[in-house]
């Protein structure tokens, strides 16, 4: 279980987090929503133990954040970031086997290349395992540092649970593996590993999301269960424009149809 | 690529024993094998050398040669850290002040503590010149980032220009020494500028071999800290590692070694450039694989450098700085336009 109490975030004289707490279980995708310059991403800063330049708490099991090593963290949480600028060759096996870095000290062992062998395997990056990672695609090298955030948290460790946190993670891939994304969280998530994840997509955190928080001007709107939280009223208000939320037969859950006004 | 394949290493070594023997045996005055054997067997026995070829060996050719091997090795491993920390294939020790930096504090002990005390100058030579001149590299670096540094960033671009200014002033530094120097056979001015190995003694060859053996066992353990720095600054701290004390020691690592170099060398610019580029298109850019290929591929074409200034205008000398830029030059020109280095993000927080 991760929980943040009474989160406050200042850069210079802005106030970008106003007393924030939260609570987010292991085995659930929770999803924060919110316009830019909300604040969703200074506070999975915070709640992944990037910064600790802030004042209130952030407990991983009933311990502070701060009293983590980097090392230690590194072990029990991964982080997924919008996007990942490496100008150097490697291998897409290198690059994947540095999420097992925290797990070894010099060589990897063979559990750690055979978590890496895995990994590859379900995200269908098998083909790619000697390829240049700086020939890839944009969509092909989120999915490599998507498989390289996986193969660190992989295992559960002896004690305490396991954290996700994903920011905008989909926004370079197409359709289909914006969905593949997804649904491994999701099954992630399956396995008692508690998912925090700032997307932009409405209609994917409907689909996806098991709890939904969203975010304005450095406070929570409201959060809750996803058809309790998404409301056409809530979305004009936070987003100022107007939607209708519409269900039809065969869709799993309601979307989101934007529309302008006349 | 090359990377998985077991005979790299082998063949790289066997390379640079050629290279090592090649060095060796030619130059102005030429020496056989046989002259090479005997004079190391009339050294073990502590006799000495039984004609003017082994005396040439064993006093002039093989200090010389180890010398500039082990220079090659730590110019060659700068240029790999240097590359990670900064996350920019263009960056090496000649560029960021480093070099320049050691030489004048070099020269500013080798002419100016002879004109105070003979005393000083007697102990000038092991000691005190490698001490200055690790003061003036991490003057000159450090001005070099603190310089380039803008809202908590450094630029290569900035890097680069603010390197430039430094770089002039410190030769104009050396320049300067080199020109008031009473002793003229004592150092050139074209000596720390363009460097050259002519003056190698086997005092140095303990000290700068000493030196790296140290600190080469050192950065190997930070290999997979910088592998994780390639990603970024975020992503690596994400992977647990302590990214300001890391790179606090990597670079006191880092100067240390190039300082002392410099001191016994002068500047030799461009070869923490060359070398890396080849190898990254050779093996990739795991640092685990990257550094000891460095250490021996610089051994190896710095040697070949200084037996072409040894060869070319035999029996005078070119200084090995104008080869090593003839080549270098090019290489940094064609990495500055392939990559568009100048255009990337990749760059250093300080």
């Amino acid at each position: 279980m991760l929980k943040t109490e009474n989160i406050q975030y200042k850069i210079g004289k802005k106030q970008i987090l106003k007393d924030i707490s939260a609570v987010f279980y292991p085995g659930r995708v929770t999803v924060i929503l919110g316009p830019n310059g909300s604040g969703k991403s200074s506070f999975l800063k915070i709640a992944c133990g990037e910064t600790n330049d802030f004042t209130g708490i952030v407990f991983y099991d009933n311990r502070s954040s701060k009293n983590f090593q980097k090392s230690e963290l590194a072990k029990t949480r991964a982080v997924m970031s919008q996007q990942t600028e490496l100008n150097f060759p490697l291998l897409v096996s290198e690059v994947v086997m540095m999420g097992r870095y925290p797990h070894f000290a010099f060589n990897p062992g063979s559990r750690d290349i055979a978590i890496c062998e895995e990994i590859m395997r379900r995200m269908d990056l098998q083909a790619f395992k000697d390829r240049n990672y700086l020939t890839l695609s944009g969509g092909e090298k989120q999915r490599v540092q998507f498989a390289r955030v996986l193969a660190q948290i992989w295992e559960a460790p002896t004690t305490g649970n396991r954290y996700l946190f994903l920011d905008e993670p989909i926004t370079s891939l197409d359709i289909h593996y914006q969905h593949q994304f997804l649904q491994t969280t999701k099954m992630l998530a399956a396995e008692n590993i508690v998912v925090i994840a700032v997307l932009h997509d409405i209609n994917l955190a409907m689909q996806y999301g098991d709890d939904i928080i969203f975010m304005k001007d450095g406070e929570i709107v409201k959060k809750g269960a996803p058809a309790d939280v998404i409301t056409a009223d809530l979305i004009h208000d936070v987003f100022n424009i107007p939607v209708k939320i519409v269900e039809f037969d065969g869709a799993e859950k309601p979307v989101v149809v934007y529309h302008h006004a006349r | 690529m090359l990377r998985n394949n077991k005979f790299f290493f082998p063949a790289l070594l066997v390379l640079l024993v050629i290279v090592l023997l090649c060095a060796i045996a030619f130059g102005a005055v030429p020496i056989l094998p046989a002259d090479m054997f005997s004079a190391l067997l009339h050294f073990f026995k502590g006799l000495p050398p039984a004609n003017i070829y082994e005396a040439v060996f064993l006093q002039l050719r093989l200090p010389r040669v180890l010398l500039c091997a082990i220079t090659g090795a730590i110019l060659a491993v700068s240029g790999v850290l240097m590359q990670g920390l900064f996350r920019n294939p263009i960056v090496e020790p000649g560029l960021v002040g480093t070099s320049s930096g050691a030489a004048l504090g070099a020269s500013v002990v080798f002419v100016l503590a002879g004109q105070f005390s003979p005393q000083l100058k007697s102990l000038a030579g092991p000691l005190l010149v490698p001490a200055m001149a690790f003061c003036g590299a991490l003057l000159a670096t450090y001005t070099v980032y603190t310089l380039a540094k803008n809202a908590k960033r450094v630029s290569i671009m900035s890097l680069l220009l603010i390197g430039i200014a430094i770089n002039a002033l410190c030769l104009s530094g050396t320049g300067f020494m080199s020109y008031i120097a009473r002793d003229p056979q004592a150092r050139s001015i074209t000596f720390w500028n363009l460097g050259t190995f002519s003056g190698a003694s086997w005092s140095q060859v303990f000290i700068l071999a000493l030196v790296a053996l140290v600190i080469f066992i050192a950065v190997q353990r930070y290999s997979k800290e910088l592998n994780a720095l390639l990603l970024g600054e975020e992503e690596a701290a994400y992977l647990g590692v302590d990214i300001n004390k890391m790179k606090r020691r990597v670079m006191l690592l880092n100067t240390g070694m190039v300082s002392i170099a410099t001191a016994f060398a002068g500047v030799i610019s461009f070869m923490g450039l060359i070398v890396p580029h080849v190898l990254r298109l050779l093996i990739g850019s795991d640092n685990k694989r990257l550094l000891p290929a460095a250490m021996i591929t610089g051994a190896m074409l710095l040697t070949l450098a200084d037996m072409c200034a040894r060869l070319i205008l035999a029996p005078a000398e070119v200084p090995i700085g104008i080869i090593t830029s003839l080549v270098g030059a090019p290489v940094f020109i064609i990495l500055l336009k392939k990559f568009n280095v100048l255009q990337q993000k990749g760059g250093y927080n300080a």
